[in-house]
């Protein structure tokens, strides 16, 4: 049942990253997006990750989407014309990215007999344990992260403003 | 939470607060607001590195945050060359920010950020909290090279430099997840711990559905983290293959921006892939040290050769800032402390010689930057001699020329890799440093020996761009001169960094 349900997960979320890549209009490239984040939230739950599954939804689906929508609209983009791609990227990148994705496979197969790789669905809910790691061990990059985030305001704003 | 934990990130607080109270002055006060944010800005870097002199010595016993953070002489010593760096970069761009019309409150906010980034990447001691501040500083960065906003080339790089940087991080922040699936840790030592013991510290985590896991670190799934570990570094300290970016963003990006990249994130670059390399990996070093070697030797080579092409001094000084994270890869390859030590020195001369030379690119380029290329600067030796002169100094330190901090710089760095049997890359590191003395000697030509076909307009100095000049033109020969306090000082470092290793403690 799990199995079946990972590979109807895993199958969508590559289908929908691939049709983001080759559609042309940004609007049904963004679709797409959306449809990568929703199985993989799926993905999260079924790993009994059910607050890394909500958070997926709330913040991607929901936050992030909404803005890149806007954005989209606000620019009233139109559909991409394919620019000069490189040759080098065309003919060595794209070879080079599947060795990578291969080996990447083959050593983490290769580490873990099957018996030892995470099961479907046996995992306790743990999101007080998250919560207790990030507000006390893991306290100060957790306080960081509002400078990481001013900055990026700060950044929008100077790089967005009219010239004075 | 201890006050002995908030004293350990109190230079950071106070960058962080110095950084907002320059930031909202420009809310409150319309006139005259520029003036007051550089003076703002020095006294933030002057009080944080009042606050990491006030913790000497540097020698952390309880590291702070349950070992998040680490203030040793390591951590000290860059982070009072980030905050020197800072400092210069402050001081060399008050002419520029009001020349090109730059958000002055902005600018300055980011600058401090950025160095508060690089400061929480030099001291901390988890792969988590090196993310996080590689993430502030390259943020930070990322705006700082789109400031000029009306400038196509300034835009186009911030984007270029975005994007690629974001990728590499990815590679990064892979390469930390799978490091923490190897070894159930995030923290250095205990990674170190953990691949010493060959045990992984998932038991730590009580968590009985993990019990699958616990056992021998999986070997080949650590080479695999460390290979992208090492993708995220080296995109960083701009290390061939991963170096694409550089010319393009330190040619588009406003000139004092561009020496705060190369000197100040390079040098906060370096600092983790020192820590994570050599606190954390040391053990598998047979797994590594051939990637540095590699990687090293690609990037002078290539850096140099591509050097020689440049008409822009821009462009000419970021490939030859390839070029020098190729020498410093080769006192990293030696990793032993003596290579460790050379790598902090260098760092520091590179740093000081190389803010000198971009703010005289900064000082000559003029509004908007017309004035970068190489034949602008003939006869510039006439017009403006102590400008010229002092370009030359840099240029020749840059060189490697004895009575400057480049010498012994490189002196150490071959006498490091020697020391470790590295015959070969030596060789082809000297080699390349005299190929390198073309295209630095070339501008030093233009400047004496070719008559000016356009005499471009050379403004006066101001008294802060002055004091930089003299400052890092002293701080070369000093450094040219009187090398053995500084090198003590990282010598001592590199020692505390290692020796805690071996004992087995934190």
């Amino acid at each position: 049942m799990y199995q079946a349900l990972f590979f109807l997960f895993a199958a969508s979320a590559v289908g929908f990253a691939i049709n983001l890549l080759i559609q042309r209009h940004p609007i049904h490239s963004a679709l797409s997006l959306i449809g990568v984040m929703g199985s993989l939230a799926s993905l999260y739950l079924m790993l009994g990750a059910e607050f890394l599954a909500v958070v997926q939804v709330i913040v991607y689906a929901g936050a992030v989407m909404v803005l890149f929508v806007f954005v989209i609209m606000l620019l009233n983009a139109d559909k991409e014309e394919p620019s000069d791609r490189s040759k080098m990227a065309k003919y060595l990148g794209l070879p080079l990215l599947f060795l990578l994705l291969a080996m990447i496979t083959v050593v983490i197969y290769r580490q873990f007999p099957e018996d030892a790789m995470v099961q479907f669905g046996d995992f306790p809910g743990q999101t007080a344990a998250i919560g207790r790691l990030l507000f006390r061990d893991f306290l100060l990059p957790f306080e960081v992260i509002s400078i990481l985030i001013l900055i990026a305001i700060i950044g929008a704003i100077v790089l967005a403003k009219k010239e004075p | 939470m201890q006050t002995s934990d908030l004293i350990r990130i109190l230079p950071e607080i106070i960058l962080a607060v110095a950084g907002i109270v320059v930031m909202l002055l420009g809310a409150f006060q319309k006139q005259n607001a520029g003036r007051m944010h550089p003076a703002i800005a020095l006294l933030g870097l002057l009080g944080a590195a009042g606050a990491i002199a006030y913790q000497y010595p540097w020698r952390s016993l309880d590291p702070a945050f349950g070992g998040m953070l680490e203030l040793d002489a390591f951590s000290a010593f860059f982070h009072i060359l980030f905050f020197l760096v800072a400092a210069l970069v402050v001081l060399s761009s008050s002419e520029y920010v009001a020349q090109e019309r730059l958000a002055s409150g902005e600018y300055h906010a980011l600058l401090l950020f950025a160095t508060m980034g690089m400061g929480l990447m030099a001291s901390s001691n988890d792969l988590i909290m090196i993310f996080i501040g590689l993430e502030i500083s390259s943020l930070a960065s990322y705006i700082l090279v789109g400031f000029r906003r009306g400038v196509a080339t300034s835009s186009e790089s911030s984007l270029k430099y975005f994007l690629l940087g974001s990728f590499a991080t990815a590679f990064l922040l892979y390469g930390i997840a799978l490091m923490f699936g190897a070894t159930g840790a995030t923290n250095l030592t205990e990674i170190h711990l953990a691949l010493q013991a060959e045990q992984n510290t998932v038991t730590a985590m009580a968590s009985p559905q993990l019990t699958p896991l616990v056992g021998p670190v999986p070997t080949a799934l650590v080479g695999l983290s460390i290979a992208l570990l090492f993708v995220g570094f080296a995109f960083k300290v701009s290390a061939v293959p991963f170096q694409i970016w550089t010319p393009d963003v330190y040619q588009g990006a406003p000139t004092p921006v561009t020496a705060f990249l190369s000197t100040g994130s390079k040098a906060a670059a370096f600092a983790v892939f020192l820590r994570v390399f050599m606190v954390a990996l040391e053990g598998s070093a047979q797994d590594w040290v051939w990637l540095l070697w590699v990687s090293g030797l690609l990037s002078m080579v290539l850096g140099n050769l591509a050097a020689l092409l440049q008409t822009n001094i821009k462009r000419m000084l970021a490939y030859s800032s390839i070029a020098h994270a190729g020498y410093i890869l080769v006192a990293f390859t030696a990793h032993s402390e003596e290579g460790v030590a050379a790598v902090m020195f260098y760092l520091a001369a590179y740093a000081l010689m190389n803010i000198g030379a971009f703010a005289v690119v900064s000082h000559f380029g003029n509004r908007g930057e017309r004035y970068v290329e190489m034949e602008h600067y003939a006869g510039l030796g006439y017009r403006a001699p102590l400008l010229a002169a002092s370009m030359t100094v840099f240029l020749l330190s840059l060189i490697g020329i004895p009575l400057t901090g480049g010498f012994f710089g490189k002196f150490y760095i071959f006498r490091a890799a020697l020391h470790a049997d590295l015959v070969w890359l030596t060789v082809l590191g000297v080699l390349n440093s005299a190929i390198a003395a073309y295209y630095y000697l070339r501008v030093i030509v233009f400047m004496y020996m070719h008559p000016a076909a356009e005499q471009i307009p050379v403004e006066r100095v101001r008294p802060a761009m002055g004091f930089v000049l003299i400052f890092s033109m002293a701080a070369t020969f000093l450094l040219g001169i009187f090398p053995q306090a500084v090198l003590d000082f990282a010598s001592q470092a590199a020692a505390l960094l290692l020796e805690n290793l071996g004992n087995g403690v934190l």
